[in-house]
């Protein structure tokens, strides 16, 4: 992995299978992490948007709609001088080179092709690698503005 | 495996020349689908203006704009149009994103969307 080493634990692990109804779940999960981490809600709003994103690519070209397969979610705080959050998305499914995964031409007006334009707008860090022994990883993270990265974090609406 | 969690309702309604279809709930991969078999289902009919009033769907991702892309073809090919109005800032966000604010036609309400 380059970059970023993922040394510590995940904070929040997830074994999902790789079917859409399951997305929703996903999403209120990681929403809610970024909420309690202090994010604002348009940001939560985002990272959920980006998770979503990510999943439907795997289910879709990583395991082609089979729905038996697993998808690892793991997420971190960031904490120190970069604060936000960050999420490791892995799975078992087709290889791609990393350098040929891009969003078709947004000109190009056609149904599909907009997930990975759609992750790369709404996060700040995006990194796909071939993860050894098969299957893909997609590490996103998003930063929070100094605004927010106070000392506490918000607290979860009522 | 599609079941009924997967099922999105959406209200048709016909309104003179168009005809509004009004979806209800979060749109994503799952749901896509259905909201598709409900398009198909009106659009064989080439009403002229078809509205998607999206004031009851607080979430959508790139597969239900893919499926509204989609309708707006399909309507282009028998001269029709699409409109979207009462979208949530967050669904609106994503059609900014995708930068398809400037292909859709988007009012606030019904009322614009049938005049438009």
């Amino acid at each position: 992995m380059k970059g970023l080493p993922l040394i510590a634990d995940p904070h929040v692990k997830i074994d999902m299978l790789s079917q859409p109804r399951y997305l929703a779940g996903a999403r209120a999960m990681i929403a809610s992490v970024a909420r309690r981490l202090g994010f604002r809600e348009a940001d939560c709003a985002h990272v959920a948007l980006a998770l979503d994103e990510a999943l439907c690519n795997v289910i879709k070209h990583g395991y082609e709609k089979r729905e038996d397969q697993h998808i690892w979610i793991s997420v971190w705080p960031m904490e120190g001088n970069c604060c936000g959050i960050r999420i490791l998305i892995e799975d078992r499914g087709r290889q791609v080179e990393p350098a040929e995964i891009r969003s078709r031409q947004l000109d190009d007006i056609r149904p599909g092709g907009l997930g990975v334009h759609i992750i790369s707008q709404v996060m700040d860090h995006v990194e796909y690698n071939k993860r050894e022994g098969g299957g893909m990883s997609l590490l996103m993270e998003k930063h929070m503005a100094a605004e927010e990265s106070m000392p506490q974090a918000r607290k979860e609406p009522a | 495996m599609a079941n009924a969690a997967d099922d999105l309702p959406v209200e048709v309604e016909k309104q003179g020349e168009a005809v509004v279809l009004r979806p209800s709930g979060e749109i994503d991969l799952g749901r896509s689908p259905s909201l598709r078999t409900s398009i198909s289902k009106v659009q064989s009919n080439r009403p002229q203006r078809l509205v998607f009033d999206l004031k009851d769907v607080p979430y959508m991702d790139s597969s239900g704009v893919a499926t509204l892309v989609e309708a707006m073809q399909v309507a282009r090919r028998y001269h029709g149009s699409v409109v979207l109005c009462g979208l949530h800032e967050r669904v609106r966000s994503i059609f900014e994103i995708a930068r398809l604010d400037m292909v859709f036609k988007i009012v606030d309400t019904l009322d614009e969307a049938l005049q438009a």
